[in-house]
């Protein structure tokens, strides 16, 4: 079995039922230190609701998940989140009455333990404000730093997104399809910024553009009907017959 | 004014950690009566009066947080009236003890820092009122804008987000109701010293509807809402009162529905807006 220093978040036969649903069966994924992991799969393949049962959204109905050796199974998503588990979210879900630069900075204190602060001025914690004027900068969004959200551009609410949850200094980080929605020219963008990223920060993340995942992941997960069909390089993956036949299968759905 | 305080502290409540509560003046009442109880049975003192009914109202909000944060509005509205009522009829049936319908009476306050004795003119009083006002706005302005404030804000606008980036939602929340049940404990407090007396009515859900009304009317999620909302239900209400003494609350209903169809937002929203397409600002 595999030791916890090698592997930053493992899951057991994971698996959910709704009702008479089995969305999610036997699922046993893990993550490696630095890890750049795409998990791929046809639409209701249950990739989003891995990523939910992970965070701690839903709580599984069955297996475990474990966290740098540690069963976070029954842990609060919150709770996860400050051990260092971030994510971002297929639609978008931000601080629409906020500004970018405030959203940022709620997330970094958050991090910091000072959401419970009530007696001093958000304005006086002066280190918060030049951490997330220095993360915005680093995605090229400073100069909307104090454009209210709702007001932003959507691949500008995407790039929030990453921003949100790299505030909260991840060492795994989940991508539920970055790039959904972008236009193609940016989406290349988007990803060269997560590419760019500490590599000991883990990412998984979830992407339909193929072309985006060879380019980026080294490993990829595909998962169909809530079930992990294989797992292996972008080479193995590629060449896999079983792969083809569903993935192209169902892409022919899509156009 | 004092109005003015316990629509602030809804807002806390409900314009910021968007809790919707119908039940508020069970806070306002419960600090009214720890007041005037206080006083009544020996201790007179006006500022510790008013810290006890902070103290007695932030815990007794934070034990109701429990029941009150989980749950969903419907709920939240049930449990909010029920513990209003039930809060009623304890002062009701321990007439004894609170004065029942009759009210609290004998409540004897002692001079303001030994020196302005609360004389008949009430001058003392409204300077008393005012300054303890002030402090409490001010504190829940401070409060608005710390870390803490923000949070709430976060979670006003996406709780799954909150909790995405490690925020323990349930306990912010909690956190804001017990301050909410505070200062309102404070507002129902200074009615008691500065009344000298302690009507049954402060606890009802009459008040907690009165309440609601002034903060919508101002306008909810904003600093001043409260304030401005409790002057013009003050101003509106003696307006009608004085033209049509028979069917004044017709009126003001008639009032009411029109300033919540025309100015979303309250007062404030309404302002807000106007500076928006008037002036250069954002």
């Amino acid at each position: 079995m595999s030791s916890p220093a090698t592997h930053t978040l493992r899951t057991q036969n994971l698996g959910i039922r709704f009702g008479a649903f089995q969305a999610v069966s036997e699922v046993n994924l893990s993550l490696e230190p630095g890890a750049r992991q795409a998990l791929i799969g046809p639409n209701g393949a249950g990739k989003t609701t891995l990523i939910n049962l992970l965070t701690g959204v839903f709580k599984p109905t069955s297996g475990s998940i474990h966290m740098g050796g540690r069963d976070i199974t029954r842990l609060s998503g919150d709770k996860r989140a400050r051990m260092g588990l971030a994510r971002t979210f297929q639609i978008n879900t931000l601080f629409p009455s906020l500004t970018p630069l405030l959203s940022v900075v709620l997330a970094i204190s958050e991090r910091e333990g000072l959401g419970a602060t009530w007696w001093r001025p958000l304005k006086g914690c002066t280190a918060v404000f030049d951490e997330a004027h220095a993360l915005l900068g680093t995605l090229r969004l400073d100069s909307l730093a104090d454009v209210p959200v709702a007001e932003l551009a959507y691949g500008k609410q995407r790039l929030l997104e990453i921003a949100l949850a790299l505030a909260a200094r991840p060492r795994i980080l989940l991508l539920d399809e970055p790039a959904a929605g972008v236009p193609e020219d940016e989406s290349g963008e988007l990803f060269e910024a997560i590419a760019a990223l500490p590599q000991d920060i883990s990412v998984l993340f979830i992407e339909h553009d193929m072309k985006l995942v060879f380019r980026f992941s080294r490993r990829i997960s595909v998962l169909v009907g809530g079930r992990i069909l294989t797992e292996g390089t972008p080479t193995e993956i590629g060449a896999d017959p079983r792969v083809r036949e569903v993935y192209l299968g169902s892409a022919h759905h899509h156009g | 004014m004092i109005f003015g305080l316990f629509a602030v502290s809804l807002d806390m409540a409900l314009g910021y950690a968007g809790i919707l509560t119908v039940g508020h003046a069970a806070f306002f009442g419960a600090g009214a009566y720890a007041a005037g109880l206080l006083a009544r049975y020996g201790w007179s003192e006006p500022f510790t009066g008013l810290l006890f009914a902070l103290a007695v109202c932030g815990v007794l909000g934070y034990v109701l947080s429990y029941l009150v944060v989980r749950g969903a509005d419907l709920t939240r509205l049930m449990i909010t009236i029920g513990v209003c009522v039930l809060l009623y009829e304890l002062a009701n049936r321990l007439s004894g003890i609170t004065g029942g319908t009759d009210g609290l009476q004998g409540v004897v306050i002692a001079p303001v820092l030994g020196l302005f004795d609360f004389d008949l003119y009430g001058k003392t009083a409204f300077g008393y009122a005012f300054g303890v006002v002030l402090a409490m706005f001010l504190l829940v302005r401070l409060v608005l804008r710390s870390p803490f404030g923000l949070a709430l804000r976060g979670i006003h606008d996406s709780r799954k987000r909150m909790t995405a980036i490690g925020s323990p939602v349930e306990a912010r929340l909690r956190m804001a109701y017990a301050f909410s049940a505070a200062v309102a404990g404070v507002a129902g407090a200074l009615l008691a010293q500065t009344t000298q007396f302690v009507g049954i009515e402060s606890i009802g859900f009459n008040r907690s509807a009165e309440v609601l009304i002034i903060l919508v009317l101002g306008g909810t999620g904003r600093l001043y809402g409260g304030m401005i909302g409790a002057i013009v239900y003050m101003l509106v209400h003696d307006w009608f009162a004085d033209m049509n003494p028979q069917y004044w609350m017709f009126w003001l209903g008639i009032f009411l529905i029109a300033a919540v169809m025309l100015g979303r937002g309250g007062i404030m929203g309404a302002l807000s807006r106007l500076v928006r397409t008037g002036g250069k600002a954002p």
